[in-house]
């Protein structure tokens, strides 16, 4: 069982994580999906998920995942944005989870895009 | 949409668009009446009496008001295609308290499917709000309140992925514990 006590321990190591990140003066990657009523519907929930889910799994502390809007392309939803510093944009289109969980290992843990998700590829 | 727990969290996003600060969700479950209530409370901008009208028709869309869309008229139908019934009430400046009563026997009824996700995505995604949930099924009751756990977080903020992962299993197993009680 969950407990609050459970939440205290998450509390203190994330504590420790962040005093490190911190320290190492590193502007980390944002992650972004898009969560209208269009990438809620295309499934935009679980995508969100297993990227946090992923993220805790690998104990991953230089991205952060945010939600926004509608994003302006509803039939490519869901659609996850990947923003790191002196980079440009990665744009994924129509994702899933299991692309997600692909996007965290390869694009965010290892630095290389996995190309042929972004909304280049799919709409080419 | 494929469960009413997603409508839930497109719902919500209006309540977050409005500008509330406490936003309180409510899902009871009448098993002897055979009805689920889902109900979503703010304290956001409110809106005037015709919005209330517009936001409830589908063609209806302001490019301005990008809140204005498909998200009320979907919800609303889930409700009324069960043979419940749905209502919306706002006033500028106060709030607005979206409520859809469902006949959960009804063949058309979707299934509510997993709130634990969404209340932890709306929570979790929205550091600078509150939020309260409950859940109700018959006579017992599980609350859950962003602040609570703000409290004990002290500082760390609710989108690391951890804590996301602990809010949405914690929700989850409360509400597993309300069904083992019955």
């Amino acid at each position: 069982m969950k407990s609050l006590e459970e939440l205290l321990a998450i509390k203190e190591k994330a504590q420790a994580q962040i005093a490190a990140r911190d320290a190492d003066g590193q502007d980390g990657i944002r992650v972004v999906v898009g969560m209208a009523t269009c990438g809620i519907a295309a499934g935009a929930r679980p995508v969100l998920k297993a990227l946090t889910d992923e993220l805790a799994k690998r104990n991953v502390m230089h991205v952060s995942v945010t939600q926004t809007g509608c994003i302006g392309m509803c039939q490519y939803e869901p659609i996850v944005e990947v923003y790191e510093p002196g980079k440009e944009k990665v744009t994924y289109v129509q994702m899933t989870a299991e692309k997600a969980a692909k996007v965290v290992n390869e694009h965010l843990v290892n630095g290389n895009p996995v190309i042929e998700y972004t909304v280049g590829a799919v709409t080419e | 949409m494929r469960e009413l727990s997603l409508n839930i969290l497109d719902i919500a996003q209006n309540s977050i668009a409005a500008g509330s600060s406490l936003t309180e969700i409510r899902v009871e479950e009448n098993t002897a009446e055979k009805t689920l209530l889902i109900g979503i409370y703010d304290n956001g901008k409110g809106m005037t009496q015709e919005q209330v009208r517009n936001v409830q028709d589908p063609f209806f869309t302001t490019r301005t008001t990008r809140k204005v869309g498909m998200g009320i008229p979907l919800f609303k139908m889930a409700a009324e295609q069960t043979g419940g019934s749905f209502t919306l009430t706002s006033q500028v400046g106060v709030g607005t308290n979206v409520e859809a009563v469902f006949k959960t026997d009804s063949i058309d009824f979707t299934p509510l499917g997993d709130v634990a996700a969404t209340i932890s995505t709306i929570v979790c995604m929205n550091e600078d709000k509150d939020f309260i949930y409950t859940r109700k099924i018959d006579g017992a009751e599980f609350k859950f309140s962003s602040a609570d756990i703000k409290k004990i977080l002290d500082g760390v903020p609710l989108s690391e992925p951890t804590v996301m992962n602990w809010v949405e299993g914690y929700i989850s197993e409360q509400t597993e514990e309300l069904f083992n009680n019955l």
